[in-house]
């Protein structure tokens, strides 16, 4: 599975949630298989889905997922100690760990290769932290949700894309949009 | 009443209830203030633009951010300023050391506050200068404007403002 499968597989999962979903292909993805009020679409700022994720977590009480990738964790690995110190049990990080940079042509990351995210993510005090195997994210997504325990899942998945547009909504009416889902 | 709890008490009186801080030996008060009071959330960032990222977030959820940080994050945070806070038009009020202005002791700080002021405006971010303590009472009126206008505002302030760094 690549990461635009896991996206389709979890898409009934995220409908019903508030979702943070990372620059590039995710988001051009998340976007075409299931565009929702909820999903906050970024454009900009390769690193920071985990961030605002959980500065939306921590300022309100729905649930909210921040889908990320492996190299966009390794471009802010300062966001898993802030997570660990900063708990918000509704929060869900999940890092879509292909072991590349999809968005960039597959150029290999080092989470593909010798660094472990779920063991960073532990070494840093994020208290539940699970790896997966791609198909198995829907299950394991939706058992964090019921639990309401903040989590971290890696899903580990092939590397691939498929081709898609660009995302051409205004950022101003993405931004509403979400805050009117926060709010609904 | 100190000049870090006078601003402080302007964050609140402006409902402003998130506040991320990197910290800066001159901020070293203003963050002590900061986590003194129930009333803001304090989260401290380990770099600036990961902090200005909880603050879109914070500000999505309902709550007014700010974010605490020196002038060197300036340089830090030209990409995310542009392409989170301003492309999604959201307000942020950045309350900044003015490192390698007078009285300052440490040469390399110079070096950043050459750009500081030429960036800000690059960026089109309007910035405000607190150099005596008097300066200090405009906090409301810019904390106001910030939310008003749902941009990036800065508000520098240098040695002099938080009275210098002692015997040098």
């Amino acid at each position: 599975m690549i990461r635009s499968d896991v996206l389709r597989d979890i898409a009934p999962i995220l409908r019903d949630q508030l979702v943070i979903c990372n620059i590039g292909l995710p988001s051009q993805e998340l976007h075409m298989i299931d565009d929702q009020p909820s999903n906050f679409y970024m454009l900009g700022t390769m690193g920071l889905s985990s961030s605002i994720g959980l500065g939306v977590a921590l300022a309100q009480n729905k649930t909210v997922i921040s889908i990320d990738g492996d190299g966009s964790v390794l471009t802010n690995f300062g966001t898993l100690p802030t997570i660990a110190n900063n708990v918000a049990d509704n929060f869900i990080l999940l890092i879509i760990d292909n072991g590349s940079y999809g968005s960039t042509g597959d150029q290999p990351t080092y989470a593909g290769k010798k660094t472990s995210l779920a063991a960073v993510a532990t070494a840093c005090g994020c208290e539940n932290v699970v790896e997966c195997k791609a198909e198995d994210t829907g299950k394991v997504l939706q058992d964090a949700i019921d639990a309401r325990q903040m989590t971290v899942i890696v899903c580990k998945c092939e590397s691939g894309n498929i081709k898609l547009p660009v995302i051409t909504k205004d950022p101003v009416v993405i931004r509403d949009r979400f805050m009117g889902a926060v709010q609904a | 009443m100190s000049i870090s709890a006078k601003l402080v008490d302007d964050f609140v009186a402006n409902g402003v209830d998130f506040i991320t801080t990197v910290p800066c030996k001159q901020l070293a008060g203003v963050i002590d203030e900061v986590e003194a009071r129930p009333e803001i959330y304090h989260i401290p960032a380990n770099k600036e633009d990961e902090g200005m990222g909880l603050c879109a977030g914070a500000f999505m959820g309902g709550k007014r951010p700010a974010i605490i940080m020196q002038n060197t994050a300036i340089g830090v945070t030209v990409n995310t300023l542009v392409t989170l806070t301003q492309f999604y038009r959201m307000p942020l009020p950045m309350l900044i050391s003015y490192r390698g202005e007078l009285r300052e002791p440490v040469a390399c700080q110079v070096e950043m506050a050459v750009h500081t002021k030429a960036l800000l405006n690059q960026m089109h971010i309007p910035t405000y200068h607190f150099h005596k303590e008097s300066d200090a009472d405009e906090m409301d009126a810019i904390l106001k404007y910030t939310f008003m206008c749902n941009k990036p505002v800065a508000i520098l302030t240098d040695a002099s403002f938080w009275g210098g760094y002692g015997d040098q």
